[in-house]
């Protein structure tokens, strides 16, 4: 990134946090595959430090949402407001705003050519001009904190389930996000693994870092989450905190999914 | 009794024949066509100059290969994931099916008597020209499979870190696709070394021609054409052991 764009990128944020506008403004998103209209018209606002999760059926969309934030698929309609930049107009440079929007996957996308230190240092050497020595020292610091320090050297294939995890969710953490994306982030894990994936979450949810969760574990909702909402056939149907979702539900569809899944 | 000893004493005259007559007639043969094909006039120099035209067409046209292969294999992958470069897909698309639909011998003799045909060039970069062409198309198919095979999760990963397209190709999925592909590569040039040995048809002299222009000579076409199919052997077996060694090298560097 030249050093004009990021000066550039650094004013308009200037100017968003003035403004006190939510960190994500999402209008009217719409996603369609040919005829499926997996997303119907999807508005929310996400402030800095909330921690969202997103639950509901499968087929309701709600991947499909996350992965619209960081427009790894393109929105049909509807806009994205990232910091108060538009981020669905096709003049931005996505790419830019993608550093600031970490993600992390349910098959974990380690790069497997690589260690786990490579895996960690890429982004912030290659698009931040971090110097070798400061990248690998921030990915030691963090994969202190994720207790992981000793496999830097390791590849991915060595790693456990939940191992491979707790390092992608430290591979966006070295880009510094303003923002993480989770999906389904336990959904490929064995159950003894969820644990120290959860924990980890739990730990930057506590450092007040802004989260997007689309996840099944109604559990760990409950515990962490600040706000929760349920989506059903591509459309948001209830939105309330932890205590009043789980609760006191108000609509038949929550009521019927909450009944089967808790 | 006596039919015993008769046939013990056929069996020893035989043997002691093949011993004291047919061996060193043998090797009185042999070196007398060694000296015909090889020795005399310095026809080993056909050979040897054939070797290294070979040589120099099969590595330059490798190279041709590799470059356009890649090129037409990230092109046509492209297309296929984000459905940009239309144009150039459908010119790739063109280049593939003529080349992979014709004889290499006849694209061989189109680009020297037909393209080249009112101009004067090096026959040597007219094989490379060739060659390279045809296994360009090769090389394509098998990186763009390659670049297919490599889970779309990977090329998620690499973008939404915020590297663009062609970095998360460079720095992702073409490391991963090429380890992939080396085995189907290096087959493909071992194919190629072998394929060169239709260059005698724009009468280049390569290592097939060296040995056919001596057995045009000698009238022993044993020897020479034994000693070119020995030679080819042994670069393929070279090349084998050089491409198991890499991939090797690759995979240690995974577990």
């Amino acid at each position: 990134m030249s050093d004009k764009k990021r000066l550039q990128m650094e004013e308009m944020k200037a100017v968003w946090e003035a403004s006190g506008a939510p960190l994500i403004q999402v209008k009217d998103l719409e996603k369609h595959f040919d005829d499926l209209h997996a997303l119907n018209g999807v508005s929310v606002d996400i402030n800095k430090g909330d921690v969202v999760f997103v639950v509901g059926p499968s087929g309701s969309g709600k991947s499909t949402f996350l992965r619209c934030l960081n427009r790894l698929e393109e929105p049909t309609a509807g806009e994205i407001l990232f910091e108060g930049i538009n981020i669905t107009n096709k003049m931005t440079d996505i790419n830019l705003h993608r550093q600031k929007m970490g993600m992390v996957f349910q098959q974990f996308n380690l790069f497997p050519h690589m260690t786990i230190m490579k895996n960690l240092t890429l982004g912030p050497m290659k698009l931040q001009n971090m110097s070798k020595e400061a990248a690998e020292a921030q990915a030691m610091q963090l994969l202190e904190r994720v207790g992981l320090a000793d496999r830097a050297d390791a590849y991915p294939n060595q790693l456990s389930g939940g191992q491979k995890q707790r390092i992608a969710i430290v591979r966006a953490l070295c880009m510094k996000p303003d923002v993480m994306l989770f999906d389904e982030p336990t959904s490929a894990l064995d159950p003894e693994m969820v644990g120290e994936v959860l924990a980890v979450m739990r730990d930057l949810a506590e450092e007040k870092m802004t989260m997007v969760v689309v996840t099944h574990e109604m559990a760990f909702a409950k515990e962490v989450a600040s706000r929760v909402i349920f989506m059903a056939d591509g459309k948001i149907v209830e939105e309330a905190a932890p205590a009043e979702f789980f609760e006191n539900p108000k609509t038949e569809r929550l009521q019927n999914f909450l009944a089967k899944v808790l | 009794m006596d039919f015993i000893i008769n046939l013990l004493i056929i069996v020893r005259d035989a043997i002691r024949y093949f011993f004291t007559s047919y061996i060193p007639q043998l090797i009185q043969e042999f070196s007398n066509d060694f000296y015909l094909n090889f020795i005399k006039e310095d026809r080993w120099k056909y050979i040897v100059d054939g070797l290294g035209v070979t040589l120099q067409v099969t590595l330059f046209a490798v190279l041709i290969g590799i470059a356009l292969g890649f090129i037409v294999a990230i092109i046509r992958a492209t297309h296929d994931k984000t459905g940009n470069l239309k144009f150039f897909n459908w010119i790739c698309h063109i280049y593939l099916t003529v080349i992979r639909g014709t004889p290499v011998l006849v694209q061989l003799l189109i680009i020297y008597f037909v393209i080249f045909g009112s101009v004067r060039v090096d026959k040597v970069l007219v094989a490379v020209i060739a060659f390279g062409i045809n296994s360009g198309a090769y090389v394509a198919e098998i990186v763009r499979g390659g670049i297919m095979s490599i889970d779309a999760g990977q090329f998620e990963a690499g973008r939404s870190l915020g590297f663009n397209y062609t970095q998360t190709m460079i720095h992702i999925v073409l490391p991963q696709a090429l380890k992939n592909v080396l085995p189907a590569l290096g087959n493909e040039f071992i194919v190629l070394l072998k394929e060169t040995s239709v260059a005698g048809y724009i009468a280049l002299e390569d290592l097939t021609k060296g040995a056919d222009i001596i057995r045009s000579q000698t009238f022993a076409p044993m020897m020479p054409l034994l000693a070119v199919a020995a030679i080819y052997l042994a670069f393929v077996m070279l090349l084998s052991w050089l491409i198991k060694l890499l991939e090797r090298r690759l995979r240690n560097s995974e577990r």
